[in-house]
This record gives structure tokens, sequence and C-alpha cells, in this order.
């Protein structure tokens, strides 16, 4: 369990969680849902219980469409493609360890390069 | 010199965990006037009122305060502690300092403060307040029961068992309601027709009950024990009085492709008809909307006529219009019922899309020995054998607001077993799958009932919802959803698929509510006046709540509540005469205008002017129109007091000085 992780997969997400109720209708709708590991209802409880490194390591979060059929089906509108999301951004802010630091920013000035393009790069790929 | 007493109430820990009540009884004790201020446990027990009679008898109180919890709760408990000790009841005060003070606060030197300002605000009205004694009104010994389904058919019967006259008001063409289109019924399998026709036809015999079918209440007026209702008596275009019921006319008229509504359009009906073979009245009804005549819009036309040319007794009369009556009742109770949702949210179901996609009151209607098919379960689509049918429950029901109903529709659990099992007991060779959240069976031999599906007739029921359904082009159904238990996700090829669909209020409902000023919840069900010890009556005085109105609602529990409902209507009826509430507007005569204003705003019809004569300074005579209330008809809201610009009209117990001062005590 880890709660700092859970919170930023909550913060990042807007998700709430606790609304879920169990019903399974999100995986009965997923039209990826073979191709997944974990699969969305599983998503929403691992999230609940704070198992966000398994989610982390895992190849579902890739294999989400976010076609957003969860969202739009939820009866308890949970919206599970969003958590899959955050995961997913969890998991990219993670990587990297500091791939971009900052005193090597100027040399890669380019002027074809959108300077909004490097503060995007050092957002994600920095710690 | 006023003399008042002050009790402040622990009411356990619900007001002393968040109040200093010492200190609340201390800080009143030297407010003017008060010459007793005390604490105690719990002021409506027998103790607690003792120390008020006590303390009236030993001071000579002219006047209570009692700090305690809402005076809708325990004001009358008050009132008759001191009338008990031989005070006016109308000398006691609540100063509500657990709902308004305790449960919503959460410091408690914050919420002792404001208990104190509370206090004070009721020892400076009770200053002012003065003696009042309650009239009597006479109480009209009839009732009118709204809704004639199962739950209005139980109370008229009940009521009517009593001794009291009764007016059913059905709006459909015959009584019977949902209960009249339901296959069996759960948990017993017993035949729902075999069970209700015989209620039907025994309402209809007794003489104390009068149905007014194809009818709605269209206003109502006055009050508990007085009230006015007017009912429209729809025009059917069929004389009640001469029909008989002998259905000639609905093989003579040659249209016949109406969407028969009692089917629920599952086949069609001819447009002048019989709702079905036990209806109650046994009359014909003519469709306006289909009738090739009516639709002409020129009776006189010569066009079609056929139902009147096969009418033996001459029942049937094109020009017939509305007819309005109007009768006095003593109660009322509402028992509107209850619908299915509409599906036209959830295409995921495909409803819309495919005729083998149904809801469970449309299966009802599929397996009815006198639905469409005779009994026989076929597909609406093209009328074969089902042998595989899916189930999906929870449709519509527990969702967030915006999605659907966010209650639990109750019954589609056991119904659901039903359908399952008695599919599994007439074609064993058709597999059934439900699909389930919960399964939910609280309930006299319900979970029994639900195990026998599964565990003799080997119904599948699988943890998890259907998420989407895709008819295909060979006329079967992808069915796709997930197992939560063995975490798959399914594809089953169904050959129907029937929703358990959530249910609603009937939406005649909310404008009833408003009719009757009684009070609806946020998904338009009528709330009752205390959820657990007044289940049956509604905040209203007067009008009582029967059946799926009030909430979902299985048919034992709706006749459960049918009869308590009634009983509760037959206590009012007894009475020869009820106590008014003295609590109401009178107008200082030489101080009114004659505006009109406070007539305008009055919702009873309470005011009325009349010209009088008045001496004025000069000693000249004039005639001058002015405000006069009925004490019998004003209910005590006081809008005439907010709206006479001249400060004429006054409420008694709660005088325009008497909230001047409440305000000011809290102002100090």
């Amino acid at each position: 369990m880890n709660n700092n992780l859970k919170e930023q997969v909550l913060r990042s997400s807007g998700v709430n969680v606790l609304k879920c109720m169990r019903c399974g209708k999100c995986s009965g709708t997923c039209p990826s849902y073979d191709e997944m590991e974990y699969h969305p209802h599983q998503f929403v409880y691992m999230v609940e219980k704070g198992d966000i490194e398994t989610l982390m390591n895992s190849k579902s979060i890739y294999k989400c469409l976010t076609c957003f059929a969860c969202v739009d089906r939820c009866p308890r509108n949970v919206e599970p493609a969003k958590v899959v999301e955050a995961v997913r951004l969890a998991t990219i802010r993670k990587q990297g360890n500091n791939h971009l630091i900052a005193d090597n920013i100027p040399e890669m000035l380019d002027e074809d390069l959108p300077q909004q393009a490097i503060v995007t790069a050092f957002r994600k790929y920095t710690k | 010199m006023q003399r008042i007493g002050v009790f402040v109430c622990h009411c356990g820990t619900n007001i002393a965990a968040t109040v200093d009540v010492k200190a609340v009884a201390e800080a009143l004790s030297h407010e003017p006037g008060v010459v007793i201020s005390q604490e105690y446990q719990y002021m409506c027990s027998e103790a607690g009122q003792n120390l008020v009679k006590d303390a009236i008898k030993e001071y000579g109180l002219t006047g209570v305060v009692v700090c305690s919890c809402s005076p809708r709760m325990h004001e009358n408990t008050f009132r008759k502690a001191a009338a008990a000790a031989g005070l006016n009841p109308y000398l006691v005060e609540i100063a509500n300092i657990r709902e308004q003070c305790s449960w919503i606060h959460k410091e408690i030197a914050t919420a002792t403060e404001k208990a104190v300002i509370l206090g004070k605000a009721a020892v400076a009205k009770v200053h002012l307040n003065t003696p009042l004694t309650a009239g009597e009104s006479p109480v009209a010994k009839r009732a009118l029961v709204i809704g004639g389904g199962i739950a209005g058919i139980q109370t008229a019967l009940d009521i009517a068992e009593a001794g009291f006259e009764v007016d059913i008001v059905e709006k459909e063409a015959t009584i019977g309601g949902k209960m009249a289109q339901i296959d069996k019924t759960f948990p017993t399998l017993d035949c729902a027709a075999c069970i209700l026709t015989p209620k039907m036809v025994e309402a209809s015999q007794n003489e104390k009950i009068t149905i007014h079918s194809y009818s709605e209440v269209s206003a109502v007026k006055g009050f508990v024990g007085n009230f006015t209702a007017t009912i429209k008596k729809k025009k059917r275009f069929v004389d009640e009085t001469k029909c008989t019921g002998c259905g000639l006319c609905t093989e003579a008229c040659p249209m016949k492709k109406v969407p028969n509504a009692f089917n629920l359009g599952l086949n069609n009906r001819s447009a002048i008809y019989i709702p079905f073979a036990q209806a109650v009245p046994k009359v014909a009804t003519i469709d306006p909307n289909y009738c090739l005549k009516l639709r002409k819009g020129d009776v006189n036309d010569k066009v079609c006529g056929k139902c009147a040319e096969a009418c033996t007794v001459g029942a049937i009369n094109y020009h017939q219009q509305d007819e309005y009556i109007e009768q006095k009742y003593g109660a009322i109770v509402v028992a509107t019922g209850f619908n299915p949702i509409k599906l036209d949210k959830y295409d995921e179901f495909a409803y819309n899309q495919c005729p083998d996609v149904v809801t469970s009151l449309e299966l009802e209607r599929l397996m009815n020995a006198a639905g469409p098919n005779g009994g026989t379960l076929l597909r609406p689509s093209d009328k074969t054998h089902p042998h595989k049918i899916v189930f999906v429950q929870c449709v519509g029901s527990r969702c967030d607001d915006s999605k659907g109903k966010p209650y639990c529709s109750k019954i589609c659990c056991m119904y659901t077993a039903k359908h399952a099992m008695l599919i599994r007991e007439k074609y064993p060779d058709t597999e059934v799958y439900v699909f389930y959240i919960d399964v939910r069976t609280p309930g006299k031999n319900f979970d029994e009932f639900y195990r026998r599906a599964v565990e003799q007739y080997n119904v599948h029921y699988i943890k998890g919802m259907v998420g989407k359904v895709t008819p295909k082009a060979d006329g079967t159904i992808d069915v796709q959803a997930s197992d939560l238990l063995s975490n798959e996700q399914l594809h089953i090829d169904a050959d129907m698929v029937v929703l358990a669909t959530a249910i609603e209020p009937d939406q005649t409902a909310r404008p009833l509510a408003t009719m009757l000023t009684t009070q609806m919840d946020t998904n338009d069900f009528f709330t009752e006046a205390h959820a657990k010890l007044r289940p049956v009556e509604s905040a209203t005085a007067g009008i009582f709540l029967s059946g799926a109105c009030q909430g979902p609602k299985d048919i034992p529990e709706t006749v459960a509540q049918a009869s308590a409902a009634a009983s509760k209507a037959i206590g009012l009826l007894v009475k020869d005469s009820i106590t008014c509430n003295p609590c109401v507007a009178h107008s200082n005569e030489l101080m009114c205008n004659g505006c009109s204003a406070c007539e305008k705003v009055c919702p009873y019809g309470a005011i009325t002017y009349q010209d009088k004569e008045f001496r004025m300074p000069d000693r000249t005579i004039a005639i001058r129109r002015v405000a006069g209330v009925n004490p019998a008809v004003c209910q005590g809201c006081g809008a005439c007091t907010v709206a006479c610009p001249s400060g004429a009209m006054d409420l008694n117990g709660f005088s325009n000085s008497q909230i001047m001062a409440e305000v000011d005590a809290i102002c100090k």
C-alpha cells in the first residue's frame, strides 16, 4: 500500500473510487478486456486498496483505449477510464529519474523547437 | 408580572454532548420574568413532564419555555403537560436546541451560545403569549381514495368495511392497476388475476364504495375532516349506466390497429375497447385518438358509427362531455402507484433497437394466459421459442443521480427469480442466465425462493453486469457482460434479453402533491410524516399514503400499508369533530383598508370582505369594506399577515409583536 501514490492517482483522476458498487459493468462493456491483465473494475478496486504499483508495472495501462465506454455506462458515475489514465500518468512521471536536468536546458534550446515542448518534457521527465 | 419557567432538556447526549445545558439553564435564569430555570436528562419522559407540572403549580407559572427538540416532535407533549397542571397550553413555547442547534454544530462554545440565544427569543415571545382556546370543526364521513390499484382497492375495502362511504378515483378505464398486468406472484406463484379480480369485484359490489374510473381529481380544497374535491370524469363516449360490457362494439369496430396499452403495446386492440376480460367496471371506452368518427372532428358526420350500430342498449354517445363532480371528504388516501422508467437513456441495452429486448413487465404480459401469445412464451420479433434468455438486474436502479434512480427498486430480484423459475419449469430446454450485482431477498420465504431457482431449477446466476447488448443479423442477440467471480468477460448468444427496469412514482403524483400540499422527496415519492413512527400518514393532516406512491413495495407490503392507511383514515372518520388549531389569523377592522391583498394570497379561501358601518371621529357613520377571517377554514399559514400593508392582519400565537420580540431578543 502506497498512500502517496494513491493520493496522487486520486487527485490527478478526480475520481471518488468509493462510489463504486462493484457491479462490473465497466468490465462488461470494455472492448479491450481480453488484452488487459487487470480489468477496469480491478483498477478501481486496487486504487481503493492503494495497490497502485502493481498496476503501474502492468502492461494493462497501455491497453486501455480511452474509449470511455466504461465512463459512459458506469451506473455510479465512477469514471474508471480516468483512473487508468491517472495510473498511466503516475508511471510516466515516475519514469526518467531526472532525464532532464535544469542546467542542461539552455543547451537544448533550438529555434525550431517550441519552448513549450521543453517545459512539458521537463515536467514529465523530472522527479 | 410574568412568572416564567425554563426547562432545558439534555435529550440524553443528543443535546448535552454539544450544548452545555447547565450553562444554558443558568444564563436563561437571569432573563426578565424567569422564576425557575432547570435542566433534565429527558424532559419528555414522565419524570421530566412532572418537573414542568410541579413547577407550574409551585411557582404559579404564567409561561413555560422548553429548550428541547423540534416543536414538531414534542410541542404537543408539553402543551398537554401544561394543560394537566392548569396552564393554558398555548402559553408553552419550544426553543429548538436540537435540530437547529446541537445536531448541526460541532463546537460546544458556539452551540451553547446559540442555544442561549434561541432560549432568550422563546422567553421574549412567551411574555406576549395569550391564552388561546381551540375550536372544533365537523368531520365529513366520507373518504377519497386516489388510485385504484391493489393499494387503493384494499384501502377502500377496509374503510367501507368500517361503515364509511369511499370513492375510488382511477385514471384508467378499469381499476386493478399494475397487479392486473402481472402473471404470477412471488413467492407462492399463485396467479395475480385469481387473487386480484375477486377483490375488484368485491369493491364494485360494495354498497359503500363508488368507483370513478377514467376519472381524475382536478382540484382539492379545504383541510382535514373537511376537504372538497372536484373529480373530473373524462368523456369515454359510452354511457356507463347503459353499457353491459358485452363487447359487440369492440368486434364491430373497424379500427383494429391500436397499440394495446394493457399489453404494453405488444399487440393491438380496437379503438373502442374494454381493457381486459375481468375489467371493473366492465364498460367500453372509445379512444378518441384512433376512433375514425371522433378523429374526423365532426361527430355528426356520417363516418363509421359501427359501434353505435352494434350496441343493443344504445350506450354509445359520441356527444359525451367531461363531467365534474364535487364531493366533501373527511380523509384522502393517496394510492397513485408506480411505473417502470423509460429506457431511452440506456442505449447499451438496445431496448429501442430490438423487439426481443423487453422489460420485465412486458415479459409478464408475454407469459400471461390472457396476454398477446395466450401464455406461450414467444419472441416478439419472429414468434419463435427462445432457447437462451438473459436477465439483467438493476437497469436504472442504484444509479448516480445523473444516470438513473438512486434507490433500489426492491421488487426486481424477486420477480426475476420468479420469471427464471417459471421459464425453466415450463420450458426445460431453455437456458436462463441472470446477471446480478447483489441478490436482495429480505422477506418471508424470499431467500428460500431464490435458492430454489438456483438449486432446483438450475438458473445460472452470474455476479456481474451486462455492459453491451448487440442485436445480430441472424436474429440472435450478443450479450457482452462481465463475470466478476471468474474474472472474465462473457459473450452470450441469447434469443431474448429481459431488463429488470427500475420503477418510479406515477407522473400524476407530483401535481397531486401540489394540490394536496403534501411533501415529496427528490424522487417524487410521497414523504411520510415520520419515517419510522408515522409511515402511512403524510405531514398534511387528513392525507394518508398507501402503496408504492410512498416508496417501492411488493404486493404483500402494499396490502399491509393499504390496510394501515385505511385504519388511520377510519380513526379520523369515526370522530364527529376534530380540534382546530386556534393559531389562526384575525383582522383588526379599524386598521383594515379594504385592499384585498390578504384575500388574494390566502391559499385556503378563508378571508372574505364585507361592508360594515363604522362611527367616525366626527360622529358620522361611514361604511367601510373590511376583511374577516373564517377561523374554521384558516390554517394559520400567516401569508395574509405578511401581505397586509396596513398591519391589520395578525396571527394568534404568532403575532407580529411576538415575532418582533423574538427578533429583538436574538439581535440584542
